[in-house]
């Protein structure tokens, strides 16, 4: 069985991934970006470094223009970015846009890789609907054209929705509003005639959006993999997203601890500092217990995705779960922690419990992963 | 083929040929464990073939060295061993404290003689050990203890009273923590002795617990005779061996939040107990609460393994032991909670052949012991807050 420890050229990965972070992209930088109400919702000479670094091209293959460098890879760069909040196109883009061509696209559609390599084309992923997701409730409908499609509906809380070059689409093209059966997905030009995308500003900073589909007419060589099967590439590109979510969850995370720690070094009240207080001690020791399991599931989630391992979607499921409710932990604590100080926007650790809300609600939170490892279970 | 290849086929057709078949299925109840020692009763003659064949090849012990009785198996081999084991649901030979905790200390720190004489027997379960540790004053505070060690010369006369001692009224042998030296820091005048539980003035009384079982003892210790060549390492130096053995209890105590290979997990006797509807257990709130233990079980079983993985490749954090000892102990008090949960009624049977949960009331209780023994749950958040994140 493989070691739960990364390999040097990982750790060299990470090592290079943290000081690009915190050099290029630190918490300072999305502050920036959310006060400015920055259009692009990134910098883009960072999001230029880190292509250069060949962050976007991670998963994607040599064959095209990528480093072929895995999950476990990829994860310690999101979960590095998840540490200093850094905003890029990096998991719209370099995670689900890939990996949905990889998984699901025909040789031609695949041609974008090249570009989602070198970070020329943003894609974004369209399919929730509604505020908790549910992938497969879909009422946005594609009906057939002439040789191509007309697609209708909405989708909401779409990650770099407004900055993407394409939008992933999920439509119903047969069945019923819950079934698996019937779903296709579309690759669809924001520029297209009916589609309109509407920013929306969330605590974060970052970027979702609205999308509209009205009447957009799309060849059939919109379409991303099979007519009515899109459910299942769908499922596997979730896994993929959901544990590299879980790593940013653990990064950023670790990261609110790492400052709480800290402050609890500095910050002295009745003549001692308070990290002298047992009971302040012992809720640090749970969090950094908990953590430790995050940590362990997280690899372990990507080293199944890695070896297309049956187990993949159960310990993708468990370790967004466990990352979420952890992040919802360590970021409510850290706040209490840091006392009146936690409660400005001047202290950063606000920050954290902001983005990591979001974060943990896409793709589905706590409720929906335990639900989901409850079933695939079997119970 | 490697090596160790063929290793897994001659262990497995070894196991085939010698395992006897009555030993090839879970334990019903912690009484079907065998713990040898002198007054040990067999419960069956596999029982006995099945130590005596394991003892032979030394794989009650099988990383020990083949010099005192151990397999002289590597961490690979011992692993595919157990692997087998595991693919034909064998019962382990021998449940033992000498193969668990005193064995690995005298191996490590003690006198060559000291090896000749104990690891023996401890490999073949003809000597059962019992841990002389806590004492009425000195629970969480274990440096803090009192027995009193006299020196006499050639030997001590030991003088006090331990408690919670596993099984010391079955044991044969005790190893004991004792003040050697009152005068320095308490940690620096602590001595690990061993000696026979038949030495003149030693008294054993069992401890009735909630469960209404009696696995632990008070054993009182009168003018005992201890010989100075018992002494493990150094006089006064007992402190350290005393931390190293309670990692190892740590992660041993710590091991019960895993299910045991063949043993029905919790979901199953859910299901079980409460059936399904759609698909998905019919109490939705009881579902939910089962995933939530599911998951965090996942983790705690994954980061035993990363433990022990960093471990290998010399990475991670050191005093791993107490995060793992608290997750894995908290884990399964909440484990039997959703079981008397699921089971409802039904699964507080107290007595009876029949009962559909067996003595889940009983296991239920003994479990609320794990997170005390071995250093509470409370000394393992100190030690993390401590030793780990220098919080103080």
């Amino acid at each position: 069985m493989q070691k739960l420890v990364l390999t040097e050229e990982q750790q060299m990965l990470k090592d290079a991934a943290r000081g690009l972070f915190s050099e290029q992209a630190p918490v300072s930088q999305l502050r920036k970006l959310r006060d400015e109400k920055d259009p692009l919702g990134y910098v883009p000479e960072f999001w230029n470094q880190a292509v250069e670094l060949g962050l976007a091209g991670t998963l994607i293959p040599e064959s095209h223009g990528g480093s072929e460098f895995g999950h476990v890879g990829m994860g310690q760069v999101m979960e590095e970015g998840g540490r200093t909040l850094a905003a890029s196109p990096l998991f719209a883009s370099g995670i689900l846009g890939a990996c949905a061509l990889m998984l699901a696209g025909n040789d031609s559609q695949k041609e974008t890789l090249k570009e989602i390599a070198a970070g020329s084309h943003l894609m974004a992923l369209a399919i929730d609907e509604t505020g908790r997701h549910q992938p497969l409730r879909v009422t946005t409908r594609a009906e057939a054209q002439g040789d191509g499609f007309v697609l209708n509906g909405s989708k909401t809380f779409v990650v770099d929705g407004h900055i993407a070059n394409t939008l992933i689409v999920s439509a119903r093209t047969s069945g019923g509003e819950r079934d698996e059966q019937g779903i296709t997905l579309f690759l669809v030009d924001p520029e297209a005639e009916g589609v309109s995308v509407e920013r929306t500003i969330f605590p974060d900073g970052r970027n979702y959006a609205k999308v509209q589909l009205q009447n957009v007419a799309v060849g059939a060589d919109a379409v991303l993999g099979e007519k009515d099967q899109g459910a299942q590439p769908l499922q596997k590109l979730l896994d993929i997203g959901n544990a590299h979510l879980a790593a940013e969850l653990l990064g950023l995370s670790s990261d609110a601890f790492d400052r709480t720690v800290a402050y609890m070094k500095e910050r002295k009240q009745f003549g001692v500092y308070i990290s002298s207080f047992q009971a302040l001690q012992h809720r640090a020791a749970h969090m950094w217990s908990e953590l430790e399991q995050v940590k362990s599931m997280v690899l372990k989630a990507f080293m199944a995705l890695d070896a297309n391992d049956e187990q993949a979607s159960l310990l993708a499921s468990a370790a967004k779960a466990k990352a979420s409710q952890v992040a919802e932990l360590v970021t409510n604590e850290g706040v209490q922690l840091h006392g009146g100080m936690g409660m400005t926007d001047e202290y950063d650790i606000g920050l954290y419990m902001k983005r990591a809300r979001p974060v943990q609600l896409l793709l589905g939170d706590f409720r929906y992963h335990a639900d989901r490892v409850a079933s695939l279970k079997g119970f | 083929m490697t090596d160790l290849d063929t290793f897994r086929q001659e262990t497995r057709a070894w196991l085939e040929e010698n395992c006897p078949q009555s030993m090839r299925s879970p334990f019903k109840s912690d009484k079907d464990a065998c713990w040898g020692g002198r007054k040990f009763q067999f419960q069956s003659e596999d029982q006995r073939l099945w130590l005596e064949r394991m003892a032979d090849k030394g794989w009650t012990a099988p990383e020990w060295p083949t010099e005192y009785g151990g397999g002289g198996l590597s961490r690979e081999q011992h692993k595919v061993l157990l692997e087998e084991m595991a693919r034909i649901k064998a019962r382990p030979p021998l449940n033992s404290f000498g193969i668990w905790m005193i064995g690995p200390a005298i191996l490590k720190f003690g006198s060559e003689a000291l090896k000749q004489q104990h690891l023996p027997p401890i490999v073949r379960g003809e000597i059962r050990w019992c841990q002389g540790y806590s004492e009425p004053g000195a629970g969480s505070d274990l440096a803090g203890l009192q027995t009193r060690a006299e020196d006499k010369g050639d030997h001590f006369i030991v003088n006090g009273q331990k408690i919670w001692t596993s099984y010391a009224d079955k044991a044969d042998w005790m190893f004991a923590l004792v003040r050697t030296n009152p005068d320095v820091k308490k940690q620096e005048g602590i001595s690990l002795v061993l000696f026979d539980m038949e030495t003149p003035g030693v008294s054993t009384r069992p401890i009735k617990l909630i469960s209404g079982e009696s696995p632990f003892c008070e054993t009182f210790l009168d003018d005992v005779r201890v010989e100075k060549d018992q002494v493990v390492g150094e006089i006064d130096k007992g402190w350290t061996i005393a931390k190293y053995l309670l990692t190892h209890e740590r992660s041993m105590i710590g091991g019960f939040g895993s299910t045991a290979a063949g043993q029905k997990t919790l979901s199953e006797l859910a299901v079980g107990a409460v059936g399904l509807e759609d698909g998905k257990l019919a109490d939705p709130l009881l579902r939910a609460d089962i995933a939530s233990w599911a998951i965090d079980s996942i983790g705690y079983e994954l980061t035993a393994e990363r433990a022990k993985d960093e471990a290998k490749s010399g990475q991670g954090v050191g005093n791993v032991s107490a995060m793992l000892k608290l997750a894995g102990t908290e884990l399964n008090k909440r484990r039997y909670e959703l079981l008397v949960a699921a089971f409802g009624s039904e699964g507080l049977l107290w007595e009876g052949d029949d009962r559909p949960a067996g003595a889940l009331p009983q296991q239920w209780l003994r479990t609320k012991g794990n997170s005390i023994e071995g250093g509470t749950s409370e000394v393992q958040l100190n030690i993390i807050a401590k030793n780990i994140l220098g919080l103080g």
